[in-house]
């Protein structure tokens, strides 16, 4: 069921925005705006549903106008252009007060630098937006302590923000969202400041959450990795527009070649990636001994589909698919040779992975790397696109 | 050429200002001289008030507030006795009630007007555009000058000793107020706005409570500036310390001009401490 939408919306910053809003009507670009006019557009011409229940991700680079989207979502920001509807009600029409109403019932946010008061207690942090509403004292306290109690932070409730580690600071920011009860949650890069590890953590009890409440999330984040864990659909931003909007699958299969060249060209900047930074161990069958049985057994163990075949010296000869092997198998062959195909490409260890990308974007099967001959190891697509987001990220992160 | 300059009139800016403030003086004279007079009588009961105490328990009082504010720490206690018992035993402790009554009202109204246009000016890009060059002019301009309508409004006494004071020491609490708001973080602003918060319940649970210790060290200042009033605002009747400094000054006794200055860098010293501390114990 539909919960939010978000027709046409644009916004330009500065003074000339009436202008530039014209110019926006006629298609014309970012750039040429900005030269006509001297406004900057951040949001440009958006449109997108979002689903009950759903976790929508809105991922880009810095820049790119996500976070000015993600805050015309609550008017923090308000649209040039445009309309937002929430249960069919149009949010871009309405009084001040009945805004303020909308953000205290309907949507809560998280921060990316957490946005803790830091004169208040974490159970006052936690209760802000109950106290906004002039929620009685004893409710207001004990569903505070129930989020708090949720994410794990009871015992920290009369210390203040500044006492806790990032991780901890912000299940406190996700606790103060989610003491509201809203049904919608706006998280900004709400996991970019954490580091790696607790990242990772945060994302999973993101899901276990959204298992158990069924909230509609929307969330921002530059981490392409972050994007394909959590998001049920993704939106790719760049220079304010919107360019794809799908599930995690289709951007990784049909993904959109212009972004993956802006990720490459940022990445070539401060490192590049060749074949041997991003391979992983190929699973392999020996021609020279072992049959069709074997390579089954090998891919029921290994839960794959294809083999990389090779000699004693492993050197690379092709590979073998599990429907050829259990053919072969049902035919009696006693070995795999018969069935080898040929037509899997290799690329040295030294190759830049952006000469790798045109190779393995038509191409059905793994690409093998190979040294003089030998196997080195196998370039699977989802593997590389994963190492190129996290360079990007490095390279923000540095920046 | 400079012929041609001499032609031209002198404008008769000082002329017009007179007119305006004789014109002022005469349309609120009973404003003022209900000021003049209940000031006055409030004022002198609170002096009556502070010097019917007697001086050793007052000392104590003093030392036990700073030795909690200054978190159990002997120094400014101690500085505190000695310094008051100095001030006594020169017999200058009625002049002393008396400044401190004078700073006590400047600081207070001073706090009371600075705070809200400080709070407006935070809010409103026009009132900021607006007080900023007024602020400017108020700071540049000479203390001595604000004499003159202090004495046109409100006459000579205590009253307008407080009128030219508070104009004096107004401008730290407004454009520290203001800086505090503005500092506050935007991630936290946009934070209160998130949960619908009205502007007062984001002005009173989030600005001022995070702009707190900035508004303080304006406070800080502006009790600092009254302080310093205090001997300009003897010229026109103000009674205290400052008159002490300032007959010293008439005829040339040094050694009273010492000791009466003195007396106010020990009173200055102590407000100072306190305030700060004040500041420093609420982070």
């Amino acid at each position: 069921m539909e919960k939010l939408r978000v027709e046409n919306v644009t916004k330009i910053f500065g003074k000339q925005s009436a202008n530039a809003m014209k110019l926006v009507e006629k298609q014309m670009s970012k750039t040429e705006i900005l030269q006509k006019t001297g406004a900057t557009v951040g949001v440009y011409d958006a449109s997108f549903t979002v689903n009950e229940g759903e976790i929508f991700v809105i991922m880009g680079l810095s820049g790119s106008g996500k976070s000015t989207l993600i805050r015309l979502l609550n008017r923090l920001i308000d649209p040039t252009g445009g309309e937002i509807f929430i249960d069919g009600e149009k949010i871009t029409r309405l009084k001040k007060s009945q805004l303020q109403q909308i953000r205290r019932e309907k949507m809560s946010m998280v921060f990316q630098n957490f946005g803790l008061f830091p004169h208040r207690t974490i159970l006052e942090n936690t209760q802000y937006g109950l106290e906004i509403r002039g929620i009685a004292k004893e409710e207001k306290r004990l569903k505070a302590e129930k989020a708090l109690n949720n994410a794990g932070l009871l015992a920290y409730k009369d210390q203040y923000p500044h006492q806790l580690s990032g991780g901890m600071q912000q299940r406190v920011g996700l606790a103060r969202a989610l003491a509201n009860d809203p049904e919608i949650l706006l998280m900004d890069e709400a996991f970019s400041a954490l580091d790696p590890l607790i990242r990772k953590e945060m994302q999973d009890e993101l899901l276990e959450l959204q298992a158990n409440v069924q909230k509609t999330i929307i969330f921002i984040t530059h981490d392409l990795n972050e994007a394909l864990r959590i998001g049920d659909r993704i939106a790719i931003m760049k220079d304010g527009k919107i360019i794809q909007i799908g599930t995690g699958e289709e951007i990784l299969t049909n993904p959109a070649n212009a972004y993956i060249r802006t990720f490459l060209e940022d990445v070539d900047r401060s490192k590049v990636l060749t074949a041997e930074h991003v391979m992983v161990r190929a699973m392999t069958i020996n021609v020279e001994n072992d049959g069709p049985k074997v390579a089954l057994q090998r891919m029921r163990e290994e839960e794959i589909s294809v083999l990389i075949a090779i000699d004693k010296q492993r050197q690379f000869k092709g590979y073998i698919t599990a429907t050829d092997a259990l053919n072969a198998a049902q035919a009696g062959e006693k070995t795999v040779r018969e069935i080898v195909q040929t037509d899997m490409p290799t690329v040295e260890p030294t190759t830049l992975i952006q000469d790798v990308l045109p190779i393995i974007s038509d191409c059905p099967t793994p690409v093998a790397v190979v040294d003089d001959g030998k196997l080195r190891g196998i370039l699977i697509r989802g593997v590389i696109i994963e190492s190129l987001a996290s360079a990007t990220q490095e390279v923000e992160d540095h920046e | 050429m400079s012929n041609f300059l001499n032609q031209i009139p002198v404008l008769p800016v000082g002329d017009v200002v007179e007119d305006i403030m004789d014109w002022f003086t005469d349309t609120f004279s009973s404003v003022f001289k209900f000021i003049q007079t209940d000031g006055t009588a409030l004022m002198d009961s609170v002096t009556n008030l502070l010097i019917s105490i007697p001086p050793i328990l007052f000392i104590l009082l003093i030392a036990i507030v700073a030795f909690f504010a200054t978190g159990k720490k002997f120094g400014l206690a101690i500085f505190s006795i000695l310094g008051l018992l100095f001030i006594y035993n020169q017999q200058l402790w009625e002049q002393l009630m008396n400044t401190f009554t004078l700073v006590l009202f400047a600081s207070v109204v001073a706090i009371i007007i600075g705070i809200p246009l400080g709070i407006l000016m935070s809010k409103s890009t026009l009132a900021d555009n607006i007080i900023k060059p007024i602020l400017d002019f108020m700071q540049t301009m000479p203390g001595f000058v604000y004499l003159i309508p202090a004495v046109a409004f409100f006459g000579i006494g205590v009253v307008p000793g407080v009128f030219a004071s508070v104009i004096f020491a107004l401008p730290p609490t407004v454009r520290f107020t203001n800086l505090g708001i503005r500092q506050v973080s935007k991630e936290l602003v946009e934070a209160a706005d998130s949960f619908g918060s009205t502007g007062l319940q984001k002005l009173l649970k989030v600005e001022l409570p995070i702009a707190k210790s900035t508004i303080m060290a304006g406070i800080n200042q502006t009790v600092l500036l009254s302080l310093s009033m205090v001997v300009i605002a003897s010229m026109i009747g103000a009674p205290g310390l400052g008159r002490e400094v300032l007959s010293a000054l008439q005829r040339a006794q040094v050694g009273n001009g010492f000791v009466a200055g003195i007396s106010l860098v020990i009173f200055a010293i102590i407000v100072d401490r306190l305030t700060q501390s004040f500041n420093k114990k609420s982070l």
